[in-house]
């Protein structure tokens, strides 16, 4: 890739956004160059919630170590925790139950939906419109509900262990996931009334952050936001994990390049969600909801890679065992990382107010980036 | 009947039998005084809790709820909180703009109540130009709003300052001209006489085309005016955190607060005022009876309800609309409102000289 190198004159207004502020949605500090309202060019300075997860993963057991994920990207931790569990069966030869595949399988796109709900209120709110908020959350509670029964927490999962999940689901758990459909199937109308048919908002967003496929493949972008320059990278389709290669569903592809394209890929992949949530939820098959594994897990001498679509991407885990109970070296590939590395050239040229709507149609979650 | 026009004479005979002249007058200037500044108080604490209860009620929440009965009390605990606050001034800040700034924005913002007329016959000052008062006066606070930018020492702040500029100025244009529209019709400056010429129907109702493309432009206009959503790119909270009064805290802010809620319920008044009528009753024609029964309605109540009525309507705004981006801002004012109510001036006069309003 060829880029101008920009030569920061005096007449440059340099302003440190973060690591507080109200759009960068936790702790991202970017340092951008100003020239009036134009961006010429965006620094992001990362590091500001780096726990070390994948340090801290090398003295845990191959059952303690997915807790730690659920605190990567938290707005889809029952798919980190997915990812990890199937590293481990990897390298266990484990077969994951039937019932326990497609409980992870609704798992996940429980998780996908609740993610792109406050996405989407997160994006409305970036772009200056305060209510959609408080609407995407009242949906989003209802998922949390749905969590809390059956897993016992509402955003911390911890749910998927090695061999399968660690308990059944609650006896409620249908009747309100089909009462959450009914619901959301209203409402997600209601969200198109009130943002996606808005002209100030389609004005906000069309041609705005402009990447393009060749572009988004180099920089590695992947999920939703590489979506929506029509990359084709939905590992879903691409590398079919538990139940998905038996459910009908197409990958959403918008070819805008946009924000406005990216939005929409999302705006549609919560239809396809809730389209496959209705697939599995009257077809759970009976049996165990786990495998029989040993207590202490040992890995043998090898190394060991998962990949899943999370609701921002693909997540990587990599795991290298010397054959003990805990992996030598763990490493995540990060959906948010590639994507906020495209940020620089999507905001080039682009007003300030752009930059947060571009932000926002990224979706990035900053302790997935930073971990 | 009840009136305050009966009060204020009474007051005003009574000061003038028993005091000379000047004393009198100086009592009057006192007592007007403590009423705009009773009545400042009031509206920011009224147009504060209300502005709560309406982003509630559209966001599915319930507001404040714990400060006394409905938590109608909830805005004088927040003032008594920043009151008590400590006030801070940042390093490098141009100290006497800084402080001097929030208290410009105020005065103007108290100095343009004077020409209102809040019921029938009860105004501080009937000046012969009252509307070009009103448009003259307000545009100094964004005098005010470029002070605290540019005395803030913040980058933050600068940008929302610039940003101001450009949009007050900018939108003053079209709410100038929409207004001129009603002027055209009314042939006078003086609020009296606008609110009197509309004796038998607003100005919304007779006035055709032209008055309606007025209104629905004065509207947008005087939303971006106050830095309102969709046009409060001033202190755009998702871009420049909060813009020309990030570096203010304590009642310096709490100055700037109040001062926009005052500002809205002028614009909203001189609203009011020009297209439904001020404190005009709602008249249907030659329905004796229904007039009769809007007649019993107090002045005051007609002229606060319309006023509240819009100002109600730029709340459903802020709660509804995104924020636009600061070239769409201006490519709206300079591309379509000032081109549109430039002709939509012309239609007016055209209607003014042809007599065809009703």
């Amino acid at each position: 890739m060829t880029e101008e190198v920009v030569i920061t004159d005096q007449d440059d207004l340099i302003i440190n956004v973060g690591p507080q502020h109200p759009s960068t949605h936790g702790v991202l500090h970017l340092v951008i160059t100003l020239n009036g309202e134009t961006v010429k060019k965006v620094e992001p300075h990362l590091g500001y919630i780096h726990r070390s997860i994948e340090k801290m993963c090398e003295s845990l057991t191959y059952r303690q170590f997915i807790y730690t994920t659920s605190r990567m990207d938290y707005l889809s931790s029952h798919i980190n925790n997915h990812c990890c569990a199937m590293c481990v069966e990897k390298g266990l030869q484990v077969e994951v139950p039937p019932r326990a595949q497609v409980i992870r399988v609704l798992m996940d796109e429980l998780t996908r939906l609740a993610s792109h709900q406050l996405w989407w209120g997160a994006l409305a709110m970036d772009v200056g419109a305060l209510t959609p908020f408080f609407l995407a959350f009242r949906e989003r509670e209802m998922i949390n509900d749905i969590m809390e029964e059956t897993c016992g927490t509402r955003l911390t999962m911890n749910y998927m262990v090695p061999g399968g999940v660690m308990a059944d689901i609650h006896p409620n758990f249908q009747r309100r996931v089909h009462e959450f459909l009914a619901h959301f199937k209203r409402k997600i109308d209601e969200y198109d009334e009130l943002i996606t048919d808005n002209i100030i908002f389609q004005n906000r967003t069309k041609g705005i952050g402009f990447i393009s496929k060749e572009d988004a493949i180099s920089y590695g972008m992947s999920g939703p936001s590489a979506r929506g320059s029509g990359v084709q990278c939905d590992i879903r389709k691409l590398y079919p994990y538990e139940v998905y290669d038996k459910l009908q569903f197409k990958e959403i592809i918008e070819s805008g390049g946009d924000c406005f394209a990216r939005y929409m890929v999302r705006m549609k992949e919560m239809k396809q969600s809730m389209s496959i949530v209705e697939q599995l939820i009257d077809n759970i098959p009976e049996g165990d909801f786990q495998a029989k594994t040993k207590n202490v897990l040992k890995l043998p001498k090898g190394e060991f890679y998962s990949r899943v679509e999370t609701a921002r991407g693909e997540l990587g885990v990599y795991i290298i065992s010397e054959g003990g109970t805990t992996p030598y070296r763990i490493k995540f590939r990060s959906p948010g990382y590639s994507n906020l590395s495209a940020l620089d050239h999507m905001t080039r040229g682009q007003k300030i107010g752009d930059m947060v709507a571009i932000m926002g149609t990224l979706d990035l979650v900053i302790p997935d980036i930073d971990r | 009947m009840w009136s305050l026009q009966n009060i204020a004479d009474k007051v005003h005979d009574w000061l003038y039998l028993t005091f000379n002249p000047t004393l009198a007058m100086l009592f009057e200037f006192v007592i007007i005084g403590a009423l705009a500044i009773g009545l400042f108080a009031m509206l920011g604490l009224i147009l504060i809790y209300m502005e709560r209860k309406v982003s509630a009620w559209m966001q599915l929440r319930l507001g404040p709820n714990r400060v006394g009965p409905k938590g109608i009390f909830q805005t004088m605990a927040d003032t008594l909180k920043l009151i008590v606050k400590e006030g801070m001034t940042p390093d490098g800040a141009d100290k006497l703009l800084f402080h001097i700034a929030p208290f410009l924005v105020m005065i103007v913002a108290m100095v343009v109540l004077a020409p209102l007329m809040f019921a029938k016959g009860f105004q501080i000052w009937d000046i012969n130009i009252g509307v070009f008062f009103i448009t003259a006066v307000s545009s100094i606070s964004v005098i005010g709003v470029l002070m605290a930018g540019w005395a803030s020492n913040n980058k933050y702040s600068l940008l929302g300052a610039m940003r101001s500029g450009a949009q007050i100025v900018s939108y003053e244009l079209s709410a100038g001209l929409s207004i001129l529209a009603v002027i055209v019709l009314t042939g006078s400056l003086k609020l009296s006489d606008i609110i009197a010429s509309q004796e038998n129907g607003w100005w919304i109702f007779k006035g055709h085309l032209p008055v309606w493309i007025a209104f629905v432009i004065f509207i947008i206009a005087v939303t971006a005016e106050t830095n309102r959503a969709p046009f409060d790119l001033a202190e755009a909270e998702s871009e420049l955190t909060a813009g020309f009064h990030t570096e203010y805290s304590g009642m310096k802010f709490a100055l700037f607060f109040l001062a926009e809620y005052v500002n809205i319920f002028v614009v909203c008044a001189l609203g009011a005022t020009l297209f439904l009528g001020g404190w005009m009753p709602l008249h249907f024609g030659t329905n004796t009876q229904f007039n009769k029964v809007m007649d019993y309605i107090p002045s005051v109540v007609w002229f606060f309800g319309k006023t509240f009525f819009l100002i109600f309507v730029i709340m459903w705004f802020r709660w509804t609309f995104p924020r636009l981006r600061i070239d769409q801002l201006l490519h709206l004012e300079w591309k379509y409102l000032l081109p549109i109510s430039m002709i939509n001036l012309l239609l007016a006069t055209l209607i003014a000289i042809m007599n065809w309003h009703f």
